[in-house]
Formats: structure tokens, C-alpha cells, sequence
């Protein structure tokens, strides 16, 4: 259950994704060890606040990503409106302005897919609340590489047809409470 | 067992791209890896191939698979006056350090379809720039350059475009620049008088002119940090003193080997100015 040395974490989420965030990342410590990626769907043409607003209540870095962005232990970085964000090979993260995925840019998928690439399996993957199926296919990806699949219990969540339909992809994923969820990378980072 | 495959398609990518280097020129080879990968993957799977491999064997010796590549590997997805706030500070902060100069060049590096480019060329004929002005649009993608230089969307954009105008501080209708008809607009032509259309790469291709303004948007993120360097590089050799880089609201020239070269002259909308010298 307890991956043997993850390098990284990767959230997905969307309708509820504000309170569900909220239950995990103010509870890292700032000795967190893994860098934390994180795609929220939001409105294309607004600035997003989701970075200055977590960054104010957690212990861990929280960042809007810019392109290139080197990857640091204890940091959360989110995903602009309007850009994918990617996992690069040479310790940094990406954005890109390809089409969007399942109507989302930033798209779940896309993140998942390239920390798969990435990171293999030294990465956990976790899938929240949400209102459509963005990041089923990702945490596809994620298992195949071999790393950790986390799913909220779709019964907790806010929105349960995201993380159902990462269930019916993942049928092995953990399912977890956000509580669970908030212990488990506490246990891990 | 899974492991290897991931492996196999790393080294079938890494081929593919050399192969389009060795018998096209076009050089992918320091594109930024994941946007790469998912692209390619695309390809195969829409283009029919079985493998990463077949598909490079048909490019190899087919040519018309490369248009069909290209149109996977690049990404041509803009807007006219694309974040208002940056062609608002175009107009309002760096015009009035261009109007003092008798003559202009101004470089739009990778202009896709050409939303860029007549954003700027309108937005200089509202400021009375245009007659002075001598606009290079370039990119490596032949059929984006012919879309630029018809200068037809899909009226369903326009709406978008109207509005992005409006926000930009536009000072006329834009609808005074097309016509509409079978559901296209089409620029009007005389927007095209001070512009030349050319390919370009700025992974091969060197500097080739002095240059007040270059605005190249959401074009570097598809590059690797090394190519990026190399871009920034040229562009820095290809500023006059004290001209003008735009890029792309999430872009930074923080990471870049170059950043001392410049200043941030409208530091919100990623406005950089060329210092020494």
C-alpha cells in the first residue's frame, strides 16, 4: 500500500475540488518532501486565485506553475487557466496550449499521463471530487507505469461521477476519505 | 513486460525525429518531451499505424506524410489580441517608445494562422505605426503561414476576437477590417501591405534583421530548456537597443540562460526589454 520511494504527487479535481483541497494540503507539514502537482478545472478567461488562496493556509509552498518551472520538494503547484500542465523530463514542469481534453484545459489526463512517463512508479496519483470523467484515463496511465492509484470514495465526494469513473477504469485503486487521503501522503511525504 | 514497451516508444520517438531531421530539416529533436510524446501518440492512433516505428518508416519514404506530421507536431491554437492586457500594454507602454523612432521592424517569431499578426498590424494602424512599420510573421509550418496570409476564420471566432479588441483598448470597430460571408470573415487585404510571410525555424534558422519589437507567444513552451536558451538567444541578437520581447502570460524568461540580457518593462504581461549592448 505504502509505495517504496515515490518521487512526486499528482491531484485531480473538479466540482467540490476547493473543500476537498482544503482537507489535505494545509495538512502537510513544511517538511514535505514530495513535490505536489495539482490540475483544478476552471474557467479558461479568469485569473485563478486557487494558488494565493492555499498558499495562505498551508505550511508547503503553493504556486501557480510558469513554464519550466523547476520541480522542488514541499510545493504545490497549480495549473494555469487555459494551459495543460506536464511533468518534464528534465526536473521541471511544462505548459502547453494544445486542444483541450474532455472540454478541460487544464485536463487531469494530461498530467497523469506525463508523470506516468516521468516518474513510473514513483508516483501516487490522486483523483477527487468531480463532475465529469477527466483523469480516469489518466490514472490508467499511472497504474500501468506502476505507481499508486488513491480515488476518493465517490460516496465522500462532493461531485461522485469523477471518481467513479476512475473506479471503473482502476477497480484496484485505494479508496479513500479525504481524511484518509490527508494521512496517507502524510505518511508518505 | 510494460516497462519495456514505455521504453521501445521512447527510443521509436527519438528515431522519428531524427528521421524527420535527416530527410525533411525540420528538427524536433529539443521539443519538450511530454507534449511531444502525446502528440506522436495521437498521430498513430489517427493516422492508423500499429507502431511509432511504421509510422516513421512511411515518413521516411512518403512526402506527403510530412505536411500531415507537421500538422500534429505543431500547435496552432490563438486568438486575435489573445489577453487583452498584453496588447493593452502594447498599445498604452511600448508604442509610445516606438513612435519615436522614423522606421520600425517587428518580428511576430511563429505566427500560426496569423491571429497575432493582424492583432498587431491593427493595432498599429489605430496608432498611426503601420506606414512606418515593416512586420516579419514567420513560422516552419507552411499551411499556417498560407492560413496567415489569407487571413479567413470562421465567423463563429469573431465574436471572441470583437470582444478581446474591445478589451485591448481598441480604438475602431474591428469589424471596419473584414468582410463576412459563407459563414468566414476575410481580413482586408491592405492589412497585408506591410507585412512579409516567411519560413522561419528558430531552432535552425539564424537572425535576419534588427528588430524594435518581437512578440512570440506560447511558442517556447513546446521547446526544451536548452532550445528555449537558443531562441532567446536569437531573439536577444536580433533586438535594436533597447527593443521590445513579448511572450506568453505563463511564460518567463526567469529560467532562461539570457535573463540578464533583459529587463521587465510590463512585468503582469511578460513585456521584456533588451538592455546593454
Amino acid at each position: 500500500m505504502i509505495p517504496t520511494d515515490p518521487k512526486a504527487v499528482v491531484i485531480g479535481a473538479s466540482a467540490g475540488a476547493l473543500e476537498a483541497l482544503t482537507s489535505i494540503l494545509p495538512t502537510l507539514s513544511g517538511d514535505f518532501r514530495l513535490p505536489i502537482m495539482v490540475v483544478v478545472h476552471i474557467p479558461p478567461d479568469k485569473r485563478s486565485v486557487l494558488a494565493e488562496l492555499f498558499g495562505a493556509k498551508s505550511s508547503i509552498e503553493v504556486i501557480e506553475v510558469e513554464d519550466k518551472e523547476p520541480i522542488r520538494p514541499a510545493t504545490a503547484y497549480f495549473a494555469p487557466p487555459d494551459y495543460h500542465l506536464l511533468v518534464e523530463d528534465q526536473g521541471t514542469l511544462g505548459l502547453t496550449n494544445e486542444e483541450p481534453v474532455l472540454f478541460s484545459r487544464p485536463s487531469i489526463d494530461v498530467l497523469f499521463e506525463s508523470a506516468a512517463d516521468v516518474y513510473g512508479a514513483a508516483v501516487v496519483a490522486v483523483l477527487l471530487t468531480g463532475a465529469n470523467h477527466d483523469g480516469a484515463k489518466g490514472l490508467v496511465a499511472i497504474a500501468r507505469a506502476g505507481g499508486h492509484v488513491i480515488i476518493q470514495d465517490p460516496q465522500t465526494a462532493f461531485a461522485a461521477a469523477m471518481p467513479e469513473a476512475g473506479l471503473a477504469l482502476c477497480p484496484d485503486a485505494t479508496v479513500l476519505s479525504l481524511d484518509g487521503i490527508s494521512e496517507y501522503l502524510r505518511r508518505i511525504g | 513486460m510494460i516497462e519495456t514497451f514505455e521504453k521501445v516508444e521512447d527510443i521509436e520517438i527519438r528515431l522519428l525525429l531524427e528521421a524527420l531531421y535527416l530527410r525533411y530539416h525540420y528538427d524536433f529533436r529539443n521539443y519538450a518531451t511530454g507534449s511531444i510524446k502525446r502528440r506522436l501518440r495521437q498521430a498513430r492512433e489517427q493516422l492508423g499505424f500499429a507502431t511509432i516505428s511504421a509510422m516513421q518508416e512511411r515518413a521516411l519514404h512518403d512526402e506527403t506524410m510530412l505536411p500531415r506530421l507537421l500538422g500534429y507536431l505543431t500547435v496552432q491554437v490563438s486568438e486575435m489580441f489573445r489577453d487583452p492586457g498584453y496588447f493593452r500594454a502594447i498599445r498604452e507602454v511600448v508604442v509610445p517608445h516606438l513612435r519615436t523612432y522614423p522606421s520600425l521592424k517587428i518580428w511576430i517569431a511563429g505566427c500560426s494562422g496569423g491571429e497575432e499578426l493582424y492583432s498587431l498590424v491593427i493595432l498599429f494602424r489605430e496608432e498611426g505605426l503601420e506606414d512606418r512599420t515593416i512586420f516579419y510573421a514567420t513560422d516552419i509550418n507552411q499551411d499556417a503561414l498560407q492560413i496567415a496570409e489569407a487571413g479567413v476564420y470562421d465567423v463563429d471566432r469573431i465574436q471572441l476576437f470583437t470582444e478581446n479588441h474591445r478589451k485591448s483598448g481598441g480604438r475602431s470597430s474591428l469589424s471596419d477590417y473584414y468582410s463576412a460571408g459563407y459563414g468566414r470573415v476575410s481580413f482586408d487585404r491592405t492589412l497585408r501591405d506591410r507585412v512579409v510571410f516567411s519560413d522561419h525555424s528558430l531552432v535552425t534558422d539564424a537572425v535576419f534583421g534588427e528588430m524594435n519589437l518581437i512578440s512570440c507567444r506560447n511558442v517556447m513552451i513546446y521547446f526544451d530548456k536548452a532550445l528555449q536558451d537558443r531562441a532567446v538567444g536569437l531573439f536577444r541578437d536580433s533586438l535594436a537597443r533597447k527593443g521590445f520581447l513579448g511572450i506568453g502570460a505563463k511564460e518567463s524568461l526567469r529560467f532562461s540562460a539570457h535573463a540578464d540580457d533583459f529587463s521587465e518593462f510590463v512585468r503582469q504581461e511578460k513585456i521584456y526589454q533588451r538592455i546593454g549592448k
